[in-house]
């Protein structure tokens, strides 16, 4: 529902937040994209950023794969039920995951995210002025709850906050959208030695790349 | 265009992983760099929207909002709160 009114707020129509949610269905993503847009960036530029930000797809399809039945198209179709909560929920934890439950929760969320979306959306152009509500703030306070949760490491919070400084560093001279992208670069920091030994160690520990 | 293009990607990467990769595991330094992505670029979006309006840096009523509901966040847990609060400390010192 979240993702209707704010889709509205960035200028979506009603239709365009539906149909968003219906063929890309990857929360974080369409948020990431649509404010970027939302901030006055290139569709370039918001396509980069959710691509970056759904990466984590990556591991997380490949862990699942051994577990699909049927041919690579099977499985290909199967992949695009990946979203974070059933991907977590199916997990055996022994690095085997639980096909039902995986396509069945996925099923529900499936249809309660178009369904809010579409809520969302419709109620969002009955709210009236979105700057004399605050409505511009719920962008960055939402992400802003995201961020919080990540932060359990300390090098996820140092990340966190180069990332902050060449964004900020970037606003003045770049077209929006590009601070953020170049943001992402820090990441990078998990390159080094130590981070990878601890990416190691998780990988083993929880018997699954994440 | 940016429906269709983020549709794509996503449809991809969903894919690539269970047909190309089945079973293999993917090497740990890529694993180690994703891991980080979200927290840089989670970071990168509060911190463009609360301070920055067009291609300056300026402290708003937004920017007070987003604080206010971090501290929800952080107190409570509950994402709703955060951006119920946020959008309402916004237009509460817009108001003033």
């Amino acid at each position: 529902m979240s993702f209707g009114i704010l889709a509205d707020e960035a200028g979506f129509s009603d239709l365009a937040a539906v149909i968003m949610s219906a063929i890309v269905f990857a929360g974080s993503a369409q948020f990431t994209a649509i404010s970027i847009l939302a901030a006055g960036g290139g569709a370039g530029a918001a396509v980069a950023a959710a691509t970056l930000m759904n990466s984590r797809f990556l591991p997380m399809s490949a862990a699942v794969g051994p577990s699909f039945s049927g041919g690579p198209l099977r499985r290909a179709a199967k992949g695009q039920a990946v979203v974070d909560h059933s991907w977590a929920l199916s997990s055996r934890g022994d690095g085997s995951f639980d096909q039902a439950l995986l396509l069945g929760a996925s099923a529900i969320a499936y249809c309660t995210w178009i369904g809010g979306t579409a809520v969302g959306a419709v109620w969002g152009d009955a709210l009236g002025d979105p700057d004399a509500l605050g409505l511009d703030a719920i962008f960055p306070a939402f992400f802003f709850g995201l961020l919080l949760n990540e932060l359990r490491s300390r090098r996820a919070r140092g990340v966190a906050a180069l990332g902050t400084a060449l964004a900020l560093a970037l606003v003045p001279f770049t077209p929006p959208g590009v601070p953020v992208l170049v943001a992402s670069l820090a990441a990078l920091v998990g390159l080094t030695r130590r981070a990878r030994a601890e990416a190691q160690e998780r990988q083993e520990a929880e018997g699954e790349p994440r | 265009m940016t429906i269709a293009g983020c549709a794509a990607v996503t449809a991809a990467i969903k894919a690539t992983g269970p047909v190309a990769l089945g079973g293999r595991e993917l090497p740990t330094w890529f694993t180690s760099v994703v891991i980080l992505l979200s927290p840089a670029l989670l970071a990168a979006l509060v911190a463009t929207q609360a301070f920055a309006e067009g291609d300056r840096l300026a402290l708003e009523a937004d920017t007070v909002g987003v604080a206010a509901g971090g501290l929800v966040f952080w107190l409570s847990r509950s994402i709703v709160g955060c951006v119920l609060v946020a959008a309402a400390a916004t237009a509460l010192v817009r108001a003033i």
